[in-house]
């Protein structure tokens, strides 16, 4: 007669409660955001300002912090996309895997993953502010007293987030180059296509799927990000939106952490600060359904091509 | 570029005195001189001297790993694609050694075609495959795509089957459809040189007879030189046949002859099946 195999039965239960585990907590955060920020959602709560009291759950709107982000967001992988796909294509397809430059930028790249987001901050505080923004005040301005680049803004913000998600742009599409068969080279090449002329018509078009799930878990990181746009563009309270790329926006996750430090009346604020978590978790998962709509359209077209 | 130059060797070196009349008549389009090849340390070709004449096919064979399909990519030179690769002697083309600094390669790719042995459409319709080639040459107009592509296609007996779905994806053909696209495709751009590695190696037998006909067919336009597992096939096609074993050139006559009367014993053990 054959034994119970209880390694095998604690094994199985054991791997299974670790996955119970992860969708417990989820469910968790998820639900306690859903149940108490549902009440706080209305049409007046997500198309209002801030103009009368931000901490007052009767007045408070937060249209100009979904707006904020929204930009944050697409200005970012409008940078991030050229600058890490490029940087991917040299160095899967020109860079030797071997040379050590080769092997000092890859390192670079995951370092450049590892660094506290933080730093980030302080870096496009320093660099695009000061340095970038400073220097083109003084180049193109240098009879305005007021800055009119070199302070916090959208624009730089939004490329303090593209620096910070260059990694996962970078090692995505660098996977999708990879996937793309060497038999679709060999094919283009043989055709008298140059190395160039291959990757633009062939390799980069098929590869694009690929090169969208890199902005799509780029932008998954950068729109709940809080501390790269600390420094470089989210402002406590603005009255108006944003007009151009060098103003200052409000930003959801700013302003939840506004909410919860700087309310006269926490209890009065606790319903908004729900309900600005759950529009925040609910506006990151739009951005990449668009994202993976996109990327579902484009796989199609791969497959069964009209014309 | 190369219409106007006359071909400088004109002795077939390596056909045997008196073999099939057809391939010693023929002039010889590619001139193969002392080549040796090597993958970093790794000799895979050694001191091959062949000549292969123009419009016949010309077919090379011999086992797994023997050096046949190397031999083949450096008559386009895809070999280049691949790092540590080390060439010595001469290929030359109407007299022109294609390993020289000032030979253009993308040129070259342009002359001499390539079908491949698993079907590589590009994820693209039909026509767009057929029209990339013309494309990279800058072929713009429509009609004149319109009807390179329909040539094209009719050349490589596939028009018929694929006329009405011509914007339909590539992907969505047959096995052996797919490999006539990918001929269609390399004949698009009028090479004078059809290089084909087992084109025919992933097919089913009835695919197989199509491609083989049409191999016959293309030869009255192109010069032909396939590799193949098959010396069925070999026997079938080509004109003359060069057999290799372990990067070496062990013969190379008519077809005929070498499967027939075989000048080696390595030849005939091969292709009478006794090894391989």
């Amino acid at each position: 007669m054959k034994s119970f195999d209880w390694v095998s039965f604690f094994c199985t239960g054991l791997t299974g409660l670790a996955t119970l585990l992860i969708l417990a907590i989820l469910a968790v955060i998820l639900g306690n955001i859903a149940m108490h920020g549902w009440p706080a959602i209305s049409w007046r709560f997500v198309s209002g300002g801030t103009e009368s009291d931000m901490f007052d759950v009767t007045k408070a709107g937060i249209f100009p912090m979904i707006f904020g982000t929204s930009a944050r967001v697409i200005l970012m992988t409008i940078f991030v996309i050229p600058v890490g796909v490029v940087t991917a294509v040299y160095l899967t397809e020109y860079a030797h895997t071997t040379s050590p430059i080769t092997r000092v930028i890859r390192g670079a790249v995951n370092n450049l993953a590892g660094v506290p987001s933080i730093v980030f901050g302080l870096f496009g505080l320093g660099f695009f502010i000061g340095f970038v923004g400073g220097g083109m005040d003084a180049l193109f301005y240098p009879d305005n007293p007021r800055p009119l680049w070199g302070k916090a803004a959208l624009i730089w913000a939004s490329m303090t987030l593209a620096v910070m998600t260059l990694p996962v742009v970078i090692v995505a599409t660098e996977e999708a180059l990879r996937a793309i068969p060497l038999g679709l080279r060999e094919a283009s090449l043989a055709l008298g296509a140059t190395k160039l002329q291959t990757i633009v018509k062939i390799v980069l078009p098929n590869a694009l799927p690929g090169i969208m799930t890199g902005g799509i878990l780029a932008v998954s990181r950068a729109a709940g990000e809080v501390a790269p746009i600390l420094f470089t563009g989210a402002a406590y309270f603005m009255a108006d939106l944003p007009k151009s790329l060098t103003d200052q926006f409000m930003d959801l996750g700013y302003h939840v952490f506004v909410l919860s430090t700087q309310s006269p009346n926490i209890d009065k604020t606790r319903p908004i600060l729900y309900g600005t978590v759950l529009v925040l978790v609910a506006l990151t998962f739009a951005l990449n359904f668009v994202a993976i709509l996109i990327r579902a359209r484009i796989r199609r077209h791969l497959r069964a091509v009209h014309g | 570029m190369a219409e106007h130059l006359t071909p400088t060797i004109r002795v077939a070196a390596g056909l045997r005195q008196g073999g099939d009349a057809a391939s010693a008549a023929a002039t010889p389009l590619i001139r193969i001189e002392n080549l040796s090849l090597y993958y970093g340390r790794a000799k895979a070709l050694s001191n091959i001297t062949l000549s292969i004449p123009e419009r016949l096919v010309t077919a090379f064979i011999g086992p797994s790993g023997c050096g046949k399909s190397t031999l083949l990519r450096c008559l386009n030179r895809m070999n280049d694609l691949i790092d540590n690769v080390r060439i010595e002697g001469r290929v030359a083309i109407h007299g022109h050694d294609l390993y020289d600094a000032k030979t253009d390669v993308i040129e070259l790719r342009k002359r001499v075609g390539m079908v491949f042995q698993k079907s590589n459409p590009f994820p693209k319709s039909i026509y767009e495959n057929i029209a990339y080639g013309l494309r990279l040459r800058g072929m713009r107009d429509r009609r004149m795509l319109d009807e390179t592509v329909e040539r094209s296609l009719r050349q490589a007996a596939l028009w018929d089957e694929v006329k009405d779905r011509l914007h339909a994806s590539a992907l969505g053909l047959s096995g052996g459809q797919q490999q006539r696209v990918c001929i269609a495709r390399a004949i698009a751009i009028q090479p004078e040189i059809l290089l084909m590695d087992e084109p025919a190696s992933a097919l089913d037998p009835l695919a197989t007879a199509r491609i083989e006909d049409l191999i016959l067919d293309l030869k009255k336009e192109f010069t032909i030189v396939i590799v193949t597992h098959n010396m069925q096939q070999a026997a079938r096609i080509s004109d003359s046949t060069a057999f290799f074993y372990l990067g070496e050139l062990i013969e190379f006559d008519a077809t005929r002859r070498l499967f027939t009367n075989p000048a080696r014993k390595q030849t005939e053990d091969y292709v009478t099946g006794r090894f391989g």
